[in-house]
């Protein structure tokens, strides 16, 4: 007989381990299913663990790195008793109570776990171009993680794609390796944060191309050079580098719950006003699976502290 | 069977390839690299589990980067394993381990 567990968090970013710590705290015992490893922003501890330095998540004056930001918060919801699971949750039935939560093989009959009260906190990954080749020369160039691969375009050109704070981070961190860095933006102003738009302005590697977008990506094993294309006067022309760093946005992870939980076309599920509610009853979102304005890291373990909440309450008021 | 994940320099790496009984998985790794970290717990599992047919070693590319570059590797984690002193398959980027280990299923 499969196990029922009072609270199941999918998910592992701020938002679910802020919950797991919160829920943990309330002798809850929950259960994490972190997710799997992997080199884009969809592994556990989430969007932090390609990031490097956070400088605005508030208590550490001196700011933190991103993942060992992220192994603090993993020590505290298992010094609290939260137990977490390194898998990938691949199926969950919101049919009916307690809801079935599938690890490996989804098409099993009985589920991996069940849960009482399930929160959702899956995040969100970062946007592709999705242009040719550019899934091929992953790892030959085009990068999709640049703390990992920043080191092997030492005296290169690299183009970093984007305007907001992934974007300027980005490439203010991949000066410290390349000769220059293009970033190219498809608007003539970026999005980022005001001091993050500073540092790069006043970063002599850094180049912009303003209102240009990316339309081809070149190479056989390796990166050789991108074309792009200027959108107020659809002049194209070509750019050599070695290097392409992708930070466009992003998507939330909510494939797994199509058809089952309420979500916005854009694919952000929608929660109760000043709450975490789901449509399903017992079902609770947070972090940026849910959130498509603010998507700070405190903004995120706030509403994991909502949901771990609210579930509490719900599960006290069967 | 070992089981224990050697490391590799510039000045083993060759020899440790060449005398090699079976494949080796060489792991290329950094200290400031995220999903290096988050994988190498599933790669000491995987030799504990595999060791008797799989030998794993680690290339630190900040102390061998020469090592990485004649492999053209750009982006980490990268794993290769080597069959008969040949590069025989390329995994990049971190995987899960039942994704790692049916990628490596035609060598172990």
């Amino acid at each position: 007989m499969t196990e029922t567990r009072e609270v199941i968090i999918v998910g592992s970013g701020p938002a679910g381990l802020t919950a797991a710590i919160y829920s943990a705290r309330a002798n809850l015992a929950p259960l994490v299913i972190e997710g799997e490893p992997s080199s884009t922003s969809d592994q556990p501890g989430g969007q932090l663990m390609l990031t490097t330095d956070v400088e605005n998540y508030p208590g550490f004056p001196d700011g933190i790195m991103g993942p060992e930001l992220m192994v603090n918060f993993r020590a505290q919801a298992e010094r609290f008793g939260a137990e977490i699971v390194t898998d990938k949750v691949t199926r969950i039935d919101f049919s009916s109570r307690p809801f079935g939560v599938w690890i490996g093989d989804p098409d099993a009959t009985e589920p991996s776990y069940r849960a009482t009260s399930l929160i959702i906190s899956t995040g969100a990954q970062s946007l592709m171009l999705g242009i040719d080749n550019e899934t091929r020369l992953i790892g030959h160039g085009v990068s999709t993680c640049a703390t990992c691969d920043g080191f092997f375009f030492r005296d290169q050109h690299i183009a970093v794609i984007g305007g907001g704070d992934s974007a300027i981070e980005e490439a203010s961190f991949l000066t410290r390796f390349a000769d220059k860095v293009t970033l190219i933006h498809r608007r003539d102003e970026l999005r980022a944060s005001k001091i993050m738009q500073q540092r790069a302005f006043d970063n002599t590697k850094i180049e912009f191309l303003w209102n240009h977008v990316v339309e081809r990506i070149d190479g056989e094993n390796s990166l050789t050079g991108i074309g792009v294309r200027n959108v107020t006067d659809d002049r194209r022309s070509d750019l050599d580098v070695t290097g392409l760093f992708v930070a466009i946005g992003h998507r939330p992870n909510t494939g797994l719950f199509i058809g089952q939980l309420d979500m916005a076309e854009s694919g952000y599920l929608v929660t109760a006003p000043d709450s975490t509610r789901t449509n399903v009853e017992g079902v609770y979102a947070c972090g940026d699976v849910q959130d498509d304005y603010f998507r700070q890291a405190i903004t995120a373990a706030g509403s994991g502290c909502m949901a771990a909440i609210e579930a509490e309450r719900w599960l006290e008021s069967l | 069977m070992s089981g224990a994940i050697s490391t590799l320099s510039e000045a083993t790496f060759d020899e440790t390839i060449a005398s090699a009984s079976g494949p080796v998985l060489v792991d290329f790794w950094a200290e400031w690299c995220g999903p290096c970290k988050a994988i190498a717990p599933i790669l000491d599992e995987i030799a504990s589990e595999q060791g008797d047919k799989l030998t794993i070693a680690k290339v630190n590319v900040d102390d061998s980067p020469g090592v990485a570059q004649r492999y053209e590797v750009m982006s980490i984690p990268t794993l290769i394993l080597f069959n008969d002193g040949q590069p025989a398959k390329r995994v990049v980027g971190a995987k899960g381990k039942s994704q790692l280990l049916e990628e490596l299923s035609e060598f172990i």
